[in-house]
């Protein structure tokens, strides 16, 4: 039964991804790109990822997508236009390196991680009893704290680093 | 169970991200392919967290704080660029070509 939810939102992530690279319309692509965040936070609640898949929906859907649309409409692309997409040569090319790509990356499906590096079973289970946010903050605030105050620091680098690119004169 | 499905899935999306990147000129639309490979990868890291310890989870945060930033910054240089060249086509942006 979960493993057909899943891949009914794992069909609508990739429809929505093959969608969002094939439409003419920056804003088209740009909603389909959603599509696919929202599929794959879907996703993610399934893989006992609450707390990643409320970050999706907020960050990801929230916050960069409506980044993008924002500066779609700034850049007034969202009327009708000659297309982007490359002409047959172009869609060969990506075809075929896509394949390519896809045939090497087929193996992924039948992948498992040895025995020795897996959890004893059950343990998902019962941090999902404790609550996975508690679970995921356990190591942001200890095993990995310094990156953390890193990523602050980049988010501090990108806010500063976007103004002075957008800005006309300083 | 679902690391299987997980994994083909994030195979085919980091797939239609690299077509995308391949396929597009219009710089955003390149962008928003990047999105989606990096949105791929993280499902990666999601389904083996399951089975392998919720540091997987962790990473995925820094993933969308680092995609944040580079969102940003990458949107502001495209406006940058725009405001040169008129155009977001990346055929026209060829500064660099011999």
């Amino acid at each position: 039964m979960t493993v057909s939810i899943f891949w009914i939102f794992g069909v609508i992530a990739m429809g929505g991804g093959l969608l969002c690279i094939t439409r003419k319309n920056p804003v088209a692509s740009a909603l389909w790109l959603v599509v696919t965040l929202f599929a794959l936070a879907a996703m993610y609640v399934l893989l006992d990822a609450q707390f990643i898949a409320a970050l999706q929906v907020l960050v990801y859907a929230g916050a960069i997508m409506v980044l993008f649309l924002f500066v779609i409409m700034l850049l007034n692309l969202g009327h009708p236009g000659p297309t982007d997409i490359k002409g047959p040569v172009g869609i060969g090319i990506a075809v075929l390196l896509g394949g390519t790509l896809l045939l090497q990356l087929r193996v992924l499906g039948h992948a498992t991680p040895p025995e020795a590096i897996q959890l004893p079973a059950g343990t998902m289970a019962t941090l999902q009893q404790q609550g996975m946010i508690a679970a995921v903050a356990g190591p942001l605030f200890d095993a990995y704290l310094i990156p953390f105050e890193i990523t602050s620091l980049l988010l501090l680098a990108a806010m500063v680093g976007a103004v002075v690119l957008a800005k006309r004169k300083l | 169970m679902l690391l299987g499905p997980a994994l083909t899935i994030s195979a085919v999306l980091f797939t239609l991200g690299v077509s995308g990147v391949l396929l597009r000129r219009n710089a955003i639309v390149i962008f928003m392919c990047v999105e989606l490979m990096l949105n791929a990868v993280n499902l990666t890291f999601v389904a083996l967290a399951q089975r392998l310890g919720v540091g997987g989870q962790v990473f995925v945060f820094f993933v969308m704080a680092v995609a944040a930033a580079e969102a940003a910054v990458g949107l502001a240089i495209i406006l940058a660029v725009y405001r040169h060249k008129q155009t977001v086509n990346l055929q026209n942006i060829n500064l660099l070509k011999g």
